[in-house]
């Protein structure tokens, strides 16, 4: 007998789905009996009692199926037959996993001699633990079942009780983001300190060389300098040269221009295309513009022009932000009330001039906040860069030329073979952390202004 | 009926005519053969319940029916003897000549100095900073706006009290200096003693514009007007003198709406 939880989840919504019926029943049976109304809806009491079952047991299995791997483990160490085993490393947990593999009949047979006096001990302490835990399981199901159902009276308020659990339920729900965010945050700031104690922070905020070695710190190599540089040039330079004015027009022509239908279609258009994968635009970065553009730039006379540059990566990026920035730009258009326009279009301007002298103005701010997100987002994306903008930490300004970013280092620090606690690796971490503090002090800053705008037309 | 009264209603040199006016959005008809005249020398003032078509009427005065969708208008409408629905006529041009005034103000999130020049600029009325300077002056004065914001130009518009901004709007439709004004209830989002003050500008503005003016308010239709129009779902029901529609009203409709039997 194996812990099948599926199985086991089955079982016990079934036997909610009894607790159900049987508080339903009994509600209305009592309240019949004793002939006065019921305060909540029967099926509120179905519920009640079928909430009570379900949740203790889907808890406890939880946690259970989370630690009797490790108790199982535990009793087979502690048996006779564990006491040859190695005492520590590799070997010793390879064997434990080979006779593990076997005992669950995910194996037929050991792979290692050592490990085949454990297979007996290791079935035994799971068939043992499987059946403490599927008892204690039924016994917290049938105990939570039987509390609620003898709370039942007909003046009992199941509704409230249901509508607080079920608000519990919802309060949990959403603290997950909140707490994974949180716990990716901590080990962000821990791992950042590690690597902070290897390497000054000064070095990686304002060192100009970037060249990690593996192994013991090298003094100079750890240099942000280069990347921050590209991940501006790439993200908030070329790409919102490309977005913001193509946004803008797009965005003004849907808003003023367009009738109806072709806004109709426009707009969905527009926003599948930011629902293209990123990895796609990386393709289309690396295979079809960046070749073109070294083309070009070997034409026009720049001849060290790399295939990996930062305007394939800045420009298709932009592409990609469009969407974004037209929506937003949209948005605060749509924002400034119809009265300013028709103010501007009575006094005999041109609609052309209405949008220049009235609209944008009136929706900048809007729009400043809008480009702001954009730019937290450019600087964030990592597939284009990683495909087109290349490795090479140059720091320059040229265009045609090979530079890296941030999110590309980070890849690169943390593919291939890896010791947790290099310098080396450790410095994605505070990269990361970096990147993390700029798009958020970004995306707070372009929200307040966003809100404020909205404010001043309410 | 306007057939009736036209002899002792006589304008000799009407700035506006409109004849046999139709207007649709879409199917519905909104304005039913109205024909009219406006004057500069006389204030006309729109009356009628809500939904009658007054606002509908005035918009086709400049054409600002033109921005909404569906909209048709029908009939002719003539400034100065020019048919402005004619495919001659410059939208941009009619609008400067006849200019208008929104029920809520509607400033321009610029400051004050430039939502008064922004419609000179817009037509190259004023090439030099001193000329400009002139006519903003000029426009804030008229609008009796001047002495209160003289020293604060620079400040947004937004940034006036209701009233203020009003005549700011006021301000900045004169700056251009059109030959008609509408006026879209342009008090009822004022206090009595902001709205006074409208009412004291609209009786300096006239001899010097031809004013249209919508509103809500009897009272204030015969303070400020000379000639009345009651409007009833689309048609022109009853257009005389003011003194004459409001003490001695030909038609039963008009009596009605006048003492408050509906609207
Ligand atoms: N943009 C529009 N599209 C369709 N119908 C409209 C539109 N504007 C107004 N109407 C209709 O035309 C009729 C006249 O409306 P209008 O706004 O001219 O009335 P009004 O006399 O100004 O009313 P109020 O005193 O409430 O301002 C109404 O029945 C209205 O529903
Ligand atoms: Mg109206």
């Amino acid at each position: 007998m194996t812990f099948n939880a599926a199985a086991l989840l089955l079982l016990v919504a079934g036997l909610a789905l009894i607790g159900w019926l049987a508080g339903r029943a009994r509600s209305v049976l009592l309240a019949h009996r004793a002939g006065n109304k019921l305060h909540s809806r029967p099926q509120y009491h179905g519920w009640y009692v079928a909430l009570w079952l379900f949740a203790p047991a889907i808890l406890f299995l939880t946690i259970w199926s989370a630690v009797s791997p490790a108790l199982v483990t535990n009793t087979v160490l502690d048996s006779p037959a564990a006491q040859n085993l190695p005492q520590f490393g590799f070997e010793r947990a390879a064997i434990l996993a080979d006779a593990r593999a076997v005992a669950q009949g995910k194996q037929d047979i050991v792979r290692l001699e050592k490990s085949a006096p454990l297979v007996r001990p290791y079935v035994q302490a799971t068939r043992q633990y499987a059946l403490i835990g599927i008892s204690a399981m039924f016994a917290l199901a049938l105990a939570g079942g039987l509390y609620a159902f003898t709370r039942i009276r007909p003046e009992f308020r199941a509704r409230s009780r249901v509508e607080k659990i079920v608000m519990v339920a919802l309060i949990l729900a959403s603290l997950v983001a909140i707490l994974t965010t949180f716990g990716i945050v901590l080990s962000l700031l821990f791992e950042s300190i590690r690597f902070f104690k290897l390497v000054s922070p000064s070095e990686l905020l304002f060192g100009t060389q970037w060249n990690p070695q593996s192994g013991a710190p090298v003094k100079d190599t750890f240099g942000g300098i280069p990347l921050f540089w590209g991940t501006v040039l790439i993200g908030a330079i070329i790409a919102m040269i490309v977005a913001i004015p193509i946004g803008m027009m797009t965005a003004v022509y849907l808003t003023q221009y367009a009738k109806p239908v072709v806004r109709k279609w426009v707009k969905p258009l527009l926003e599948i295309l930011a629902g293209v994968p990123t990895v796609v635009y990386g393709y289309f970065a690396a295979l079809t513009v960046a070749p073109m553009l070294r083309e070009f730039a070997v034409m026009i006379g720049i001849s060290n022009a790399s295939t990996e540059s930062a305007l394939a990566a800045g420009i298709v990026m932009g592409v990609m932000i469009i969407p974004f920035v037209s929506s937003m730009a949209d948005d605060s258009i749509n924002a400034v009330p119809q009265s300013m326009r028709d103010g501007s279009l009575a006094l005999g301007a041109t609609p052309n001039e209405t949008i220049r002298q009235v609209l944008i103005p009136a929706a900048l701010p809007g729009v400043m906040g809008g480009i702001l997100l954009a730019v937290s987002r450019a600087i964030g994306e990592t597939m284009i860069v990683v495909m087109a903008a290349g490795l090479s930490a140059n720091l320059t300004a040229n265009p045609f030329s090979s530079v890296t970013t941030v999110t590309a280092q980070i890849v690169k620090l943390l593919t291939g073979d890896q010791e947790f606690d290099s310098a080396k690796t450790l410095a994605a971490f505070a990269l990361g952390l970096v990147l993390f503090t700029v798009t958020l002090l970004l995306n707070i800053v372009a929200l307040r202004i966003v809100k404020k705008y909205r404010e001043a037309y309410d | 009926m306007t057939d009736m009264t036209s002899s002792e209603l006589y304008i000799a040199d009407p700035k506006m005519t409109a004849q046999n006016v139709n207007v649709f959005y879409g199917e519905k008809q909104a304005i039913k053969n109205v024909s009219i005249d406006v004057s500069t020398d006389l204030v006309t003032a729109f009356i009628g319940p809500s939904g009658c078509g007054k606002s509908t009427f005035l918009r086709t005065l400049n054409r600002m029916n033109d921005t909404v969708a569906g909209a048709r208008v029908e009939g002719k409408i003539m400034l100065e003897g020019e048919d402005i629905y004619a495919p001659s006529m410059d939208v941009v041009q009619l609008r400067a000549r006849v200019g208008m005034v929104f029920q809520k103000p509607n400033p321009f999130p610029k400051s004050i100095y430039d939502n008064v020049a922004y419609g000179p600029r817009i037509h190259g009325l004023a090439p030099s900073k001193a000329d400009m300077d002139v006519v903003v002056e000029k426009a804030l004065t008229r609008a009796g706006l001047w002495d209160e914001v003289k020293d604060r130009l620079g400040e947004s518009g937004t940034a006036l009290s209701g009233g203020q901004q009003q005549r700011l709007c006021i301000a900045r439709a004169i700056a251009v200096d059109p030959e008609v004004i509408l006026m879209d209830e342009p008090c009822s989002a004022l206090d009595p003693i902001a709205t006074a003050k409208i009412e004291e500008l609209i009786h300096d503005l006239r001899g010097k514009f031809a004013i249209v003016i919508v509103t809500h308010n009897m009272q204030q239709a015969a303070r400020v007007s000379q000639r009345t129009a009651f409007f009833h779902l689309g048609t022109l029901v009853e257009y005389g003198k003011t003194t004459d529609i409001f003490t001695n009203p030909k038609q039963e409709r008009t009596k009605d709406y006048i003492t408050g039997r509906y609207g």
